[in-house]
């Protein structure tokens, strides 16, 4: 070992803007890679995320479409229901994916590796983009995984198609691993976790239109699914998937959100998660 | 010059404060201990000089840096051996450690090299691609080591650094430990309750229910309690006690069945009372003061006895709720 690096002589670490910048940019990119890795690695938590949403996709798809078939036929017309839930299943997919690299925190809070990263000389805002990219990687990748059934239900990709969908997947799974970081940042134990996934993932997952149209709803249930974040990844993404007459976008008033308005919602209620979880995470020491 | 240096500490969970207007300082280099039971402030007072925590009130410098003011600062500087294991279980050794170069920038150039460099210190080069949950608790802990040093830190701080690990495993840990230090003049801040370790220190300071109440080199530690004690059994106490005080000028001290002599230097003394003395010896004990006996004097009770002490109890535990809100 260089022993001019220890000790007294190698004089005070000079932190420059650019020197802290470099910094954080290096901790970006491990913590990221870090839930990259771990996801290569683990193929149990692979197949098990990707037969939930397959279990969906058959069980409910071909369930519902037996007993509700000619109410569904009405809403949907020649569009079976399966090819209506694939969309929903792929954001589910995402939803859950994100939501539970981000409660991971909770793990390495119970593990103690947590304290390895708050102790680096990195800002916190390193450490949760870093979070939030790693998260919004992997759930990317669940969700591209299970474009693969697309032809088989008879949904034609093409590259450009498959480019914008990978997009929206990330802004989405980057929306959703934020908010998980943010409830992350504050959660105790694996226990508190079960609550939130009763009280808020599941609803979410149910409100965003994933499984039924968001029309003609009951009107509390239509301000709920507004305020829903998973509802502005389910729409465009059905509307690429399967095209307009199916996914007319979100209506405000009387108009009728369309794709890139859905990004910028996300984007934006990324913004105010990663925002808040910085400043939770900041504000616990 | 110091590497640390604390001012009047006090770290308060609620009403309960776990670390009490504490003053002191680390000069460059030093192996200074923090000896004490368990919820005695150890793990809170390296918290906060690690940045974990937020002093309540006082202040605290590392390396010259404050640790509320100038966080980023510090946490460069320092290397971090935790009590409980911090590793990522799932990766392997080297990940771990280029986890760690990266958050610490240790240039890109140089990562590999001294990646290689810690895990040959600490014999792990051999496992670099095992995965952690395959190690043993001195595997992990060796591990952790290395990863501590990586970045070349000024202070190195070490939270129990030995628990739970077998006495010849902990051997071996103190051997790299006093050795990077030799090699490399680090400053090494340790905490431990036990004795035999806190003797490895050049310095150790003695804390009980949040305070200082010692601080010196073991020797002098020692010295505090005073000189050897020798323990006798003999045929006839009353006499001897009478012979002792006579020739020898000793206050022997007797009860029902043993003699106790107070005597600077016990392992000379031992041979001359068994030739000179009038009355046949049955039995001789020699004990030399350790810092048990040290801590027994300076808080009336021994190291491992807070058990039984509420107010010890919710020490630690407000350590722990501490801990968890961090």
């Amino acid at each position: 070992m260089t022993t001019t690096a220890y000790g007294p002589a190698t004089g005070l670490p000079t932190r420059s803007r650019w020197a802290g910048l470099r910094a954080n940019a290096g901790g970006v990119y491990i913590i990221w890679y870090r839930d990259v890795l771990r996801y290569r690695r683990d193929r149990a938590r692979l197949v098990s995320s990707l037969g939930q949403p397959l279990l969906f996709l058959v069980v409910f798809g071909s369930g519902l479409t037996a007993s509700l078939g000619a109410g569904l036929t009405r809403d949907l017309g020649d569009v079976s229901y399966v090819r209506f839930l694939f969309p929903g299943i792929v954001a589910m997919a995402v939803l859950f994916t994100a939501v539970f690299s981000a409660i991971s925190i909770v793990w390495d809070r119970e593990f103690g590796f947590l304290r390895e990263v708050l102790v680096a000389p990195v800002s916190r805002a390193a450490v949760v983009l870093g979070k939030a990219l790693g998260g919004s990687t992997v759930a990317m990748c669940q969700g591209a995984i299970l474009l693969i059934l697309a032809p088989i239900l008879g949904v034609s990709l093409n590259p450009l198609l498959v480019i914008k969908l990978l997009g929206l997947m990330f802004l989405t799974a980057f929306a959703l691993t934020s908010m998980g970081i943010l409830i992350a940042a504050r959660l105790q134990s694996m226990e508190a976790f079960q609550m939130i996934m009763n009280f808020l993932i599941m609803p979410m997952f149910f409100l965003s239109g994933a499984f039924f149209p968001l029309r003609g709803l009951p009107a509390w249930m239509s301000v709920v699914t507004r305020l829903d974040p998973v509802a502005y990844g389910v729409d465009p993404m059905r509307r690429l998937l399967l095209g307009a007459d199916l996914a007319p976008g979100i209506r405000i008033g009387n108009h009728h959100l369309g794709t890139v308005e859905d990004a910028l919602i996300l984007a934006a209620f990324a913004s105010l998660m990663m925002v808040l979880a910085v400043w939770a995470f900041e504000s616990q020491e | 010059m110091s590497s640390i240096e604390v001012i009047h500490l006090t770290k308060r969970f609620g009403p309960l404060s776990a670390v009490d207007d504490v003053s002191f300082r680390v000069e460059d280099g030093e192996v200074f201990g923090f000896l004490g039971p368990n919820g005695a402030g150890k793990t809170t007072t390296i918290n906060v000089l690690c940045t974990l925590m937020r002093p309540t009130t006082g202040s605290a410098k590392v390396a010259g840096y404050d640790v509320a003011s100038q966080r980023n600062a510090v946490r460069q500087c320092i290397g971090l051996v935790f009590q409980d294991p911090s590793l990522d279980d799932q990766l392997t050794a080297y990940e771990n450690l280029q986890f760690h170069a990266h958050v610490y920038n240790v240039p890109g150039i140089e990562r590999a090299q001294r990646i290689e460099e810690v895990l040959r210190v600490v014999k792990l080069w051999d496992r670099r691609d095992a995965i952690v949950r395959t190690f043993s608790g001195g595997m992990k802990r060796r591990l952790e080591i290395a990863r501590g040093i990586l970045h070349h830190p000024r202070v190195l701080f070490l939270d129990e650094p030995t628990l739970g690990l077998d006495p010849q495993t902990r051997e071996h840990v103190w051997e790299y430990v006093l050795e990077l230090q030799r090699a490399h003049e680090i400053t090494i801040f340790m905490t431990t309750h036990y004795m035999d370790e806190a003797e490895h220190c050049d310095r150790i300071a003695i804390i009980d229910q949040g305070k200082i109440v010692a601080l010196d080199t073991p020797d002098a530690l020692k010295r505090m309690v005073g000189v050897d004690i020798v323990t006798l059994r003999t045929e006839d106490n009353e006499q001897a006690t009478r012979e002792i005080r006579e020739r020898y000028g000793l206050e022997p001290r007797k009860d029902d069945t043993r003699i106790r002599l107070e005597v600077e230097a016990g392992a000379e003394f031992i041979p001359r009372l068994v030739g000179e003395l009038g009355v046949i010896i049955k039995s001789v004990d020699l004990h030399r003061p350790t810092l048990d006996d040290v801590f027994l004097k300076l808080t009336g009770r021994a190291i491992r006895e807070e058990e039984g002490d509420p107010l010890a109890w919710m020490r630690l535990h407000g350590r722990l709720w501490g801990r968890g809100r961090r």
